[in-house]
């Protein structure tokens, strides 16, 4: 303003100021979003933050102070929850460069490490994170023991859990099959005998798996659908009455 | 009857000494049960009333018996009357007020004579409040009814509160005065007997939100150095004839493949107690009994996982790094690493 000129910094204060502002950020915006233009630091901004966010509404307003400590949670359930998202992203990213027929699914994974730009980084992210989460399940569920966090009202959402750690595995297992070399196809049939061995029903679940009496090329479909498809579908139903449970029967702060 | 908080005590005894003109320690001995019944100066005030109770049922006299019985006609004459009060006084202005107080006929508007005993603290509703009620009115039935004094707006808004209320005036009462009907009556249990404890609480935002956002940034952090350092394996295509030695399920399986290499499936039925085993893993809170959530009142339940645990992290790394060519004991340091998942990373052979 020396010169009596509005300099580029006041014009593009006042830009934003103005973008910020308007109806359309506005309305994108819940009330009390941090984001918006005049967020101010209070007690009931602070409460809108979690109840009026699609995610963060997932959350009570407020915990109990000793459950915020790091040490209590290790925050695993949380990790696993995003180490889902994490895969689901990465998977979508892979589900564009692989073909699930015994005749190019090898050639996609190898095109996919040496050809595709950041392929082999996502790759390794989704695999590495599917190991990561079958370990976060276990542990947040050994945590969730050790607390004794089942115990009534809570005892329907420990099965509910269970039932996820076993989608987990599943959701991995069937992945594992699908790079289509050695390691993948002989894991998967070491995998599937031992289901084999079920008393009963053990023939019968290997033969749904399969698609067949042993690893055929018609297995890498089945396997390809129900990893990218089937298991997700069912995780993220369980997942959501899951979060519910945790939301109504108390959560991380205890029993309500 | 459950612990009222000192305080709240206290309160209700202070409202309840400042309507009936006693000391405030006397109405708190009543209340505790440790002093005589408070004796009132007045000669018609009642006392049988333990606590200071706004619903609770005051003496109805004369009126009461004729409250109950509302003649059909009357129903609904008043009620028009009432709204159109109502719409008045929503709007506190002033001229409006003015005009309302002029209006010599004092019929088609119930005077206001409601908001002396309401504007006084509740407790003194208790005593005194329907014979205030019709004193009020029974004077202003002679001459018009007084323009509200000083604060306007403030009388015109508890009017309008008042008179929002659906009370009818009773057949029988002098015109124009309205009484209080008894709705229902509140125990004290009901609203002093406070459940929830206060507790030590923290804001979610931003506070767990932090938290949690560090620990989403550390577990990227891990994986995205993890996935620079370590490549996914990828071996020879797919091929069915050519077995790999050893051959190993997903590290996840390997406990269970390692307990399945001790007894021959077809013979000691090791799925049977597996399987047996997830579904008591399932029914774990159901089995648990024991309420507490206590360490050391949980021993046993804690020293079953604990050993659960322990197992299925032992049999895991034996199947991992001990198990090598024909899954026969290998040594790690001796024969290598029998484990194609982190192939790429630990380069053996």
């Amino acid at each position: 303003m020396a010169n009596g000129r509005t300099s580029l910094r006041e014009r593009l204060t006042e830009a934003r100021d103005k973008i910020w502002g308007s109806q359309a950020v506005d309305s994108i915006l819940r009330p009390g979003s941090p984001f918006k233009q005049n967020y101010s630091d209070s007690p009931r901004n602070r409460s809108y933050v979690v109840m009026n966010n699609v995610l963060y509404h997932l959350h009570p307003v407020k915990v109990k102070r000793h459950a915020v400590k790091l040490s209590y949670t290790l925050c695993l359930g949380g990790l696993s929850f995003f180490l889902f998202i994490l895969l689901t992203i990465t998977g979508i990213f892979l589900m564009f460069y692989y073909t699930p027929s015994a005749e190019t699914a090898y050639t996609d994974v190898q095109a996919l490490s040496t050809n595709v730009a950041f392929g082999s980084l996502v790759r390794n992210l989704h695999r590495w994170g599917a190991h990561l989460m079958v370990l976060s399940v276990f542990l947040h569920m050994s945590r969730v023991f050790y607390h004794g966090a089942y115990k009534p009202p809570r005892e329907f959402n420990w099965v509910v859990g269970v039932v996820l750690l076993l989608l987990t595995l599943l959701l991995s297992f069937s992945g594992y099959l699908l790079p289509w070399d050695q390691l993948a196809l002989w894991a998967v049939t070491v995998g599937t005998n031992m289901a084999s061995f079920v008393p009963a029903i053990g023939a019968q679940v290997k033969f749904g798996l399969l698609a067949g009496a042993e690893v055929t090329a018609s297995t890498l479909l089945r396997f390809y659908v129900l990893h990218v498809l089937f298991f997700p579908f069912i995780i993220v139903i369980f997942m959501a009455v899951h979060f519910w449970r945790v939301r109504k029967d108390g959560g991380i702060s205890g029993p309500l | 009857m459950a612990e009222i908080p000192e305080s709240l005590l206290r309160r209700s005894a202070e409202a309840k000494a400042k309507a009936l003109g006693v000391p405030v320690e006397d109405v708190l001995a009543e209340m505790k049960g440790e002093g005589p019944p408070v004796k009132v100066p007045q000669p018609e005030a009642e006392e049988k009333t333990e606590t200071v109770e706004v619903s609770e049922a005051p003496e109805e006299p004369a009126t009461e018996p004729v409250e109950e019985v509302e003649p059909p006609e009357d129903k609904d004459a008043p009620t028009p009357e009432v709204e159109a009060d109502t719409d008045q006084d929503v709007i506190p202005e002033e001229p409006k007020e003015a005009t309302y107080a002029d209006d010599p006929d004092p019929d088609p508007v119930p005077p206001p004579a409601e908001p002396a005993p309401e504007q006084q603290p509740v407790a003194a509703a208790e005593s005194e409040e329907t014979p205030a009620a019709v004193a009020i009115a029974e004077k202003e039935d002679e001459e018009p009814p007084a323009p509200p004094s000083g604060n306007g707006a403030g009388n015109g808004k508890v009017a309008s509160v008042v008179s929002a209320r659906p009370s009818v005036p009773p057949a029988g009462t002098p015109e124009g005065v309205r009484s209080q009907r008894l709705l229902t009556v509140v125990k004290a249990r009901a609203i002093q007997n406070v459940k929830a404890e206060p507790t030590d609480k923290v804001n979610t935002w931003p506070h767990l939100m932090l938290m949690e956002f560090g620990a989403l940034l550390l577990i990227t952090g891990i994986l995205v150095i993890m996935s620079i350092v370590i490549h996914s394996p990828l071996l020879d295509p797919a091929n069915f004839n050519a077995t790999p030695n050893p051959s190993k399920a997903p590290w996840y399986f390997l406990g269970l493949q390692e307990l399945l290499s001790y007894f021959d499936p077809q013979i000691a039925g090791v799925m049977v107690p597996t399987v047996t085993g997830m579904a008591l893993f399932i029914l774990v809170p159901y089995l648990d009994k024991n309420p507490s959530t206590t360490p050391s009142d949980r021993k046993f339940a804690i020293a079953l996982y604990s050993m659960f645990l322990a197992g299925a992290a032992t049999l895991t790394i034996i199947g991992v790094l001990f198990r090598g060519l024909g899954f026969n004991w290998a040594y790690p340091w001796q024969d290598g690493i029998f484990f194609d998942d982190l192939k790429d990373w630990v380069h053996f052979e």
